[in-house]
């Protein structure tokens, strides 16, 4: 199985270990629909090769500002993706994993077909490429889900999707992975396997991970740094600082 | 011309097909019913029924203000009110403030209601109700060729932009990450469904050309596991209903449209009651 993996990663090149020397700038991000302020003067600094928890109640504004990175939601402020070796401002690509697909029971759709769609051009409902085939199920296997490439996407658990969209959304790899942790249809072998695999990436990727979690217990054992939000940033650092701050014992009791 | 006449008599076996206005509208379902089983799939996935039904409606505006404007051809008017009207529909949908289904029923009726108020003034009505169940035998060569046309550009729109389409109807956020440019590709289609609509709907008719797109395309669903088997399916249910549709309604003597939608629907039915067995 390692065997595999390495030359996998040796025929794409992909495996480049975080180099901490790319840092993601949020300056000031705010959004607000109509009039009502959702978030606010929101600062982060985000480096490759750690992983950035988000937490905080329901509706505090984790998933907006997700989606304002995403470029969903207009936002005010500014992102800056820099390379400090130069100083040097680069393009910063961005991986997302949302927390689940709204998909219909019944959906004619592959795992091949929906990888294929999102990273190649080749019609897929005309033909399935061989080649792109190998190239999918390579990607997949990085995630040990390989063998889910001719399923039917409405038919995976849980578990399932949450590893293919991971793997579509490091196909190629990002600069910053954008992730949401599931919430349901998961069960504790597949947590421990998310967990597992975002730290493999972690370890062998050159990209920053931002985790929405609503899982603490994972949280303390996983995460570099927590950021805890409510409407903006209220307590930040690692995960011990930020659970023994008083604004966390305010929202978490 | 002549020569696909001659090669269709040769091979048919069928005594009708003698007439040429037979044959053009054998030729007609041959291009009509593999497109709409193409444009089905998207409409289906993207849970559109209530949205490509809206739109056939707008043709009775885009026909009456053609009459308002003194315009010759109205078949121009109807194209350009059906692609402004899809546009529309797709914007406010977007904006989120309502929900699609109310806002694409308020529309649809508005414009179904402003195309009749005009369509029927002096008493009139009847010389347009033919736009209503359309009438297949009516169709000549240039306008053949004219669906041919849309067709082809259909086919390359698939060729080129499938993969985009198909990844944001899965999910529009995973798109956006993957940079697609999802407004665009969402705004050419309805335009593309919009131009499909208002060049057939004179040989379909209003009321039925909705179930053309839908049937086909749901009925495939029912039994295909992935997205090739979803078209290949598609596209031979449309063609198979198209034909059966066309013969039958000659020998029966009924309108041609309406039977072929009673047999994409036998066989939606069907579809689903073998779905159990193919699909375990």
């Amino acid at each position: 199985m390692n065997k595999e993996k390495e030359s996998i990663k040796r025929k794409y090149r992909i495996l480049q270990p975080p180099c901490g020397l790319h840092c993601i700038k949020m300056n000031d991000i705010g959004v607000r629909v109509g009039k009502e302020i959702i978030i606010e003067h929101v600062n982060l600094h985000i480096h490759c090769g750690k992983l950035t928890v988000l937490i905080g109640r329901n509706g505090a504004g984790k998933s907006t500002l997700i989606k304002a990175v995403l470029g969903e939601v207009p936002h005010s402020g500014t992102i800056e993706f820099r390379d400090m070796r130069d100083r040097s401002m680069q393009d910063l690509k961005v991986g997302y994993v949302p927390q689940t697909l709204n998909i219909e029971k019944n959906t004619p759709t592959s795992v091949y077909d929906m990888f294929a769609s999102y990273i190649s051009n080749i019609p897929v409902c005309f033909w399935k490429s061989r080649k792109l085939a190998e190239r999918i199920k390579d990607s997949l296997s990085l995630f040990e889900a390989q063998e889910l490439l001719d399923k039917q996407v409405c038919d995976l658990s849980g578990g399932e999707l949450q590893r293919v969209l991971l793997s579509i959304a490091c196909d190629p790899v990002p600069n910053l992975l954008l992730l949401d942790e599931p919430v349901s249809g998961i069960d504790q072998n597949g947590m421990e396997l998310f967990y597992r695999n975002i730290n493999m990436l972690k370890k062998n990727y050159d990209l920053a991970m931002i985790l929405v979690s609503h899982d603490l217990d994972y949280v303390s054992r996983y995460a570099d740094n927590v950021i805890l939000i409510d409407r903006t940033v209220l307590a930040q650092g690692s995960p011990e600082q930020v659970f023994a701050s008083k604004e966390f014992k305010q929202i978490f009791g | 011309m002549n020569t696909i006449y001659h090669i269709m008599e040769l091979l048919l076996p069928f005594d009708y097909i003698r007439y040429d206005f037979m044959k053009n509208a054998f030729l007609a379902v041959l291009i009509i019913a593999p497109l709409f089983g193409l444009l089905g799939t998207i409409i289906v996935n993207n849970r559109m029924a209530f949205f490509s039904d809206a739109l056939g409606h707008s043709a009775l505006t885009g026909m009456a203000a053609g009459i308002l404007l003194g315009v010759a051809d109205t078949g121009i008017s109807m194209l350009i009110f059906g692609i402004l009207f899809a546009l529309l529909l797709n914007k406010i949908k977007h904006s989120g403030i309502v929900t699609s289904d109310t806002v694409i029923s308020v529309f649809s009726s508005f414009s179904t209601a402003i195309g009749l108020v005009i369509l029927s003034r002096g008493g009139n009505f009847s010389k347009y109700s033919a736009l209503l169940v359309g009438d297949i035998l009516s169709i000549t060569p240039p306008e053949l060729f004219r669906l041919l046309f849309i067709f082809i550009i259909t086919l390359v729109f698939w060729g080129v932009a499938f993969n985009k389409l198909h990844a944001i109807s899965l999910s529009v956020s995973l798109a956006k990450s993957k940079r697609m440019p999802v407004a665009l590709i969402d705004n050419l289609f309805v335009v593309l469904v919009a131009v499909v609509v208002m060049l057939s709907i004179k040989w379909v008719g209003i009321l039925i050309i909705n179930a053309l797109l839908i049937l086909p395309a749901a009925s495939a669903r029912n039994l295909s596991a992935n997205i090739r088997e979803y078209h290949l399916f598609s596209i031979l249910f449309s063609i198979f209903s198209g034909i059966l549709g066309l013969v039958l309604s000659y020998y029966l003597d009924m309108a041609a449209g309406p039977m072929i939608v009673v047999i994409a629907a036998l066989l939606f039915f069907t579809t689903l009651a073998v779905r159990p067995f193919v699909k375990q």
